[in-house]
């Protein structure tokens, strides 16, 4: 009895182990990769070396040797800013403008208002790659192809954030604002002195979901940041792997580069991040 | 006129009115813009022969543009690969994050490291690992071929061959996304009450019985919505195809949502590109409307 726990407890670790091997491998071989030359790139390739970093000895330049080349040879920093206003823009502006919809929608009474709901909640199904070519025809006749607004603007509005902030001001007690109201607060007011200092949690969380998804975008910048200057991370990677000669070295830093954002994410405000993925998931 | 008068401004009501609609403006007008109208367009669209280089020539053709998909063997391609593409990964793609979610859900050491390494691929956009398992794919000298030879397995075409390429997409794309799933698994797992294991152990159950009676009901409306999502999204293939093997070889590869981009943006066929888009929202709607009705069938 005690001895077949014991086999089994071993399999368990075993298998365990093994799938983290398969989930971790590439991960590890492109920081490990982004350290070295391409010659030992390939050298290290048919041992466990390939997984290893590579030995002081072993490295000319220096460990960030790729990664200065990189930002050399393509314009990785304007790609990697022009990531980030984009983000943030639709961070900023997405909060403001869903938080006040949900907010509407959770607790003012108006005429229309389950038909606005549901027509919110039905632009969910429409998939935004059936829309990219109407919508850059529409962007290109605003004058808006190759500029930040172009790119934040048709992103603010988000059905999925306002569902979001609305289940959550719904669950919200209403007795606070009640106050507020006697105490002679403006609507306006209640809602940005109040409500939003204490609902922080759903903000960060709207804010990280927004965050990952743009950060991660393609679609969308390929097609209406297509200048140099304007292009997004996501798109400067694709382009940087098609220079030639292909420099793998290089190619790996700046995939290093590209997902620290992401990695910093994750393991600073993880919390948040699997509240929402909860909520979504309780919600349907 | 009732709703007027009910609604008048003087009233606390007509302001309470007033005030909802001016928190919901901003997003109702960009959805408006932004989302309505480009849908509209669309559909507008597919009726013409729109050319990007010629804005001013559109004339109203009919159904022409939707009489010549049927026709389009590219089409067919790009329709039959991501109808493949969605076959194999959406049921793959649900075994591996529940069985995951399965393994790390057990009282465990280590166990937040093994459930962080499940989940590290989501971390990293599918760009990102699109560029790299191109190098590892890599025929000649890429890392999985190494790593396979070290078996003694001979080398393998990968990406480079029109038999594994969309095989070989298909993995990275379940390696890459199931991390994801499992941890809306887990939280459905841990929203199971205990209560419900304790009875079944009384009644003397098996492990398997277990499973079967207590965790995979409790698991059906999230299975259904991970089930409706995961479709939906292998659907919208794109990015691993377009940086991997740009839709080949020999088009094997080659997506609806790909083949859509090709049209309109290399082609400049906005006409014809709007019609192909218009049938894909009609598929995903199609797919999202029977999947819902299955939900309410189940639960009814």
């Amino acid at each position: 009895m005690k001895k077949t726990s014991i086999t089994r407890k071993i399999f368990l670790y075993l298998t365990l182990s093994f799938l983290a091997v398969i989930f971790l491998f590439p991960l590890v071989w492109m920081v490990m990769s982004s350290m070295k030359d391409d010659f030992q790139i390939f050298r290290d390739m048919t041992s466990v070396k390939a997984f290893l970093p590579p030995l002081p000895n072993e490295v000319d330049g220096g460990y960030l040797q790729n990664y200065i080349l990189a930002f050399e040879r393509v314009n990785l920093l304007k790609y990697i800013m022009n990531s980030l206003i984009y983000t943030i823009g639709i961070i900023i502006f997405g909060l403001i403008v869903n938080s006040m919809a949900g907010y509407a929608l959770a607790r003012f009474n108006f005429p229309f208002r389950n038909f606005w709901l549901a027509v919110i909640i039905a632009t969910l199904i429409i998939p935004p790659e059936s829309i990219f070519l109407p919508l850059y025809v529409l962007v290109f006749n605003l004058g808006w192809v190759n500029t930040y607004t172009g790119l934040i603007v048709p992103f603010i509005a988000n059905a999925f954030a306002i569902f979001l902030f609305r289940q959550f001001f719904l669950d919200f007690p209403k007795e606070i604002e009640e106050a507020a109201k006697i105490d002679g607060c403006s609507q306006l007011g209640i809602f940005v002195r109040i409500i939003v200092p204490l609902t922080k949690p759903v903000f960060a969380t709207v804010a990280i979901v927004l965050f990952i998804n743009h950060w991660n975008d393609f679609l969308w910048p390929l097609v209406v940041a297509n200048d140099d200057s304007m292009r997004t991370i996501q798109i400067g990677l694709q382009f940087f792997m098609n220079q030639q000669p292909v420099q793998w070295g290089q190619v790996m830093a700046a995939l290093t580069v590209a997902t620290l954002p992401m990695l910093i994410i994750f393991i600073f405000l993880q919390r948040y991040y699997v509240q929402g993925l909860a909520h979504t998931g309780s919600k349907n | 006129m009732r709703t007027h008068k009910r609604y008048s401004l003087k009233t606390q009501e007509g302001k309470e009115a007033l005030t909802g609609y001016l928190f919901l403006a901003p997003a109702l007008l960009l959805l408006g813009i932004f989302l309505l109208y480009p849908m509209g367009t669309a559909f507008y669209y597919s009726l013409t022969d729109f050319y990007i280089l010629r804005p001013n020539e559109k004339n109203f053709i009919g159904f022409e543009n939707f009489q010549m998909i049927f026709g389009d063997a590219e089409f067919r391609q790009a329709f039959s690969n991501t109808l493949y593409f969605a076959f194999l990964v959406v049921p793959i793609q649900i075994g591996v994050a529940l069985g995951l979610a399965l393994l790390v859900n057990k009282k465990l050491r280590f166990k937040v490291f093994f459930r962080t390494a499940y989940f590290s691929p989501v971390v990293m956009s599918l760009v990102v690992v699109s560029i790299l398992w191109t190098f590892m794919y890599n025929p000649n000298e890429g890392l999985i071929n190494e790593m396979l030879s070290l078996l003694g397995i001979p080398e393998q075409p990968f990406l480079t061959s029109p038999d594994q390429a969309m095989n070989s997409i298909i993995v990275m794309s379940v390696w890459q996304g199931a991390g994801f799933q499992m941890m809306i698994f887990l939280a459905g797992l841990q929203n199971i009450p205990n209560h419900l294991y304790e009875a079944a152990d009384i009644d003397g159950a098996t492990t398997f019985q277990k499973f079967l009676h207590v965790t995979l009901p409790g698991l059906k409306n999230i299975s259904l919505f991970i089930f409706i999502t995961i479709t939906i999204a292998a659907f919208k293939l794109l990015v691993q195809p377009m940086i991997m093997t740009q839709g080949g070889p020999l088009g094997s590869t080659k997506s609806l949502v790909y083949h859509i981009y090709e049209v309109g943006f290399n082609y400049r066929d906005v006409g014809y590109a709007s019609a192909m888009a218009v049938v894909f929202t009609i598929m995903v709607l199609v797919i999202t409307i029977i999947q819902r009705i299955a939900v309410k069938e189940e639960r009814g």
